[in-house]
């Protein structure tokens, strides 16, 4: 089952942001020859097959070697290039943790980290092949930035800011289609929360592939019920924008949040951590994978079962409105 | 230097190590008394590095697996002049740099180690780096050989060896004991050499408190062109203090201070006779 449907009318329909990661990387790397892919024989998910032809020597593959990946991606950036670390997701943030905990960032090795077919990009594949702790365990390392774009808009910046930026950063991208989100809102910058959609009755705070799904359940209330929603992308859950939080929670308005992540220490629990301490008590719900033996389904199917779809989270909100 | 004098540093630095081992009441001294030879000719006769340029791009690289024999590496650098020694009265103090594993904080030290297994392939992608740049700087290890059984070691000889790696450089501190007792015991790491070889990589082994010995090795690589370096340096565990050679509580052991007294008065009576 893919992903929900959507009206050519509403949106306009974009690429895998997993492909636009390597595009990006791609075009970045014809005139910036300090650019270096490293690869865990993972060139061909990695959509990097067309940069290795293209640019041989700044591309290093070590084979299925996680750890070894994520130390030689921690030297060449030391020696000064602009390393991308590419790897499925679930194999780079476990596998290779204690390397990315102390090569790159307590070393700070202005290392990027890409998690490709991240969360349960994989579906079928099973748990083996999901990403769902990746946020948690890595917003619990000193010196990292998180991020997960939304769109294909916010991947090709994020692509191009993370090779201009001197410090380790993890990014993580799907293999579906993405619509962009918002012709409107163009700003992208790590640590500051995109608004794709406005309204004063209620916030969803999402990352990654469920701003789409976030984005349609808005748009459903607005259509059906007259409820108007606020729709972020927070495509950086490290640094979280607390400013945009405190925005959003200042008018007493229930918040969701959304994310293809287990529920323990993700987006949601930054975000109710943070405005809970700032003493706000808002009505709020976090939306993920269940901390459950996740159910098997292809993508679209695992977030249908945990409500991470236009009808389950439509569903979600009209109970928190108490609609 | 003469080759007299880096004898004597080698005592001094002994004599150094175990001095702030003793007054921060922690270290690892056994490993820290096996190395310091590896270290003293590497500092003063292999390494081109700078202490006022340290971080000049052309250096060579050390960067220390084995990084808790940091105490090893602090005297050494202290003594090269890339901080004052003095520094070292805080080793392990609230607040210090000087912790009880390498960190950049402190002037000539590549990277943060401590957790093992970690150093080659960062080495590895030092190695690239130059290769790539057409730089003729050469990159180093030290690896103890406790850590061999960490498998991303195995992972970083693999990718030596495929990317050709003669610019690379790792010595093994092969001390033969590591904190639970004999590595043949603990986890069997025989036949290191046959091993590497069949990686791809070219072997030398030295006695490792022979300097002469450790600077030929050092000095004159690559073995091999198209091979990465592996030196297996024998060593002794503790080595220069008699009741520390070869037993394996010293392995993080602090010394009393009668122990350290002895000490010294041993290190003194082996410098009358350099």
């Amino acid at each position: 089952m893919e992903l929900d449907k959507i009206e050519e009318k509403d949106l306009k329909m974009g690429k895998a942001n997993q492909d636009v990661f390597s595009e990006t990387l791609q075009a970045l790397a014809e005139t910036d020859k300090s650019i270096i892919a490293v690869t865990s024989d993972s060139r061909g998910s990695g959509k990097l097959v067309p940069f290795g032809e293209k640019y041989p020597k700044q591309i290093v593959e070590v084979g299925i070697a996680e750890q070894n990946l994520v130390g030689v991606a921690a030297g060449l950036a030391s020696a000064g290039k602009k390393t991308f670390a590419v790897s499925p997701a679930c194999f780079l943030s476990a596998r290779a943790l204690e390397q990315i905990k102390n090569d790159v960032c307590y070393s700070d090795n202005p290392v990027t980290l890409v998690g490709i077919s991240a969360g349960v990009s994989y579906g079928a594949l099973g748990t083996t092949h999901h990403s769902l702790h990746d946020y948690a365990v890595l917003r619990a390392i000193n010196n990292i930035i998180i991020v997960a774009p939304a769109d294909n808009f916010e991947t090709e910046q994020a692509v191009r800011l993370a090779a201009k930026t001197k410090k380790p950063i993890y990014m993580r991208f799907g293999k579906k289609a993405m619509p962009f989100l918002s012709e409107e809102n163009k700003t992208f910058e790590f640590g500051k929360g995109r608004v794709v959609r406005e309204g004063a009755d209620l916030a969803i705070i999402a990352c990654g592939e469920t701003v789409y799904p976030a984005w349609l359940a808005a748009k459903k209330l607005e259509d059906e019920l007259g409820i108007k929603t606020t729709v972020v992308s927070m495509h950086t859950i490290k640094p979280l924008d607390v400013k945009l939080l405190e925005t959003l929670a200042s008018n007493g308005r229930p918040i969701i949040t959304v994310e293809e992540q287990m529920v323990n220490g993700g987006l949601g629990e930054a975000c109710a951590s943070y405005l809970f301490q700032k003493g706000f008590r808002n009505k709020f719900k976090i939306v993920g994978i269940l901390d459950d033996y996740t159910v098997t389904g292809s993508q679209g199917e695992i977030f249908k079962h945990y409500g991470i779809s236009q009808d389950g989270l439509f569903k979600t909100c009209k109970e928190l409105l108490d609609f | 230097m003469t080759h007299k004098e880096l004898k004597l540093k080698s005592v001094l630095l002994r004599k150094n190590l175990l001095k702030y081992i003793y007054k921060a009441k922690a270290g690892h001294t056994g490993g820290s008394l096996s190395c310091v030879d590896t270290l003293n000719v590497l500092y003063n006769r292999v390494l081109n590095v700078d202490p006022t340029d340290f971080k000049n791009p052309n250096r060579d690289r050390y960067i220390q697996s084995k990084g808790h024999c940091v105490e090893a590496l602090f005297v050494t650098l202290a003594d090269r002049g890339f901080f004052p020694e003095s520094d070292l009265e805080t080793l392990c103090k609230y607040q210090s740099h000087y912790i009880g594993h390498p960190t950049k904080k402190v002037n000539g030290v590549e990277q943060n180690t401590g957790a093992l297994g970690h150093g080659l392939p960062i080495c590895v992608g030092e190695a690239i780096a130059a290769k790539l740049d057409n730089k003729t700087h050469r990159v180093y290890t030290l690896l103890g050989d406790g850590e061999l059984p960490e498998g991303s070691n195995w992972e970083a000889f693999l990718s030596a060896s495929h990317y050709k790696l003669d610019n690379l450089y790792a010595i093994l501190d092969n001390n033969k004991q590591q904190i639970t007792g004999y590595n043949k015991d603990v986890m069997n790491t025989d036949s290191v050499r046959e091993k590497l070889e069949a990686f791809g990589w070219a072997v030398k082994e030295v006695d490792g408190h022979n300097l002469e010995e450790l600077e030929n090795a050092l000095n004159n690589g690559p073995f091999e062109t198209g091979k990465p370096n592996f030196i297996i340096a024998h060593t002794i565990k503790g080595k220069g203090v008699s009741y520390m050679e070869g037993v394996t509580k010293w392995h993080h052991g602090v010394p009393s201070a009668e122990q350290y007294a002895l000490a010294l008065s041993e290190l003194t009576a082996a410098e009358a006779l350099i």
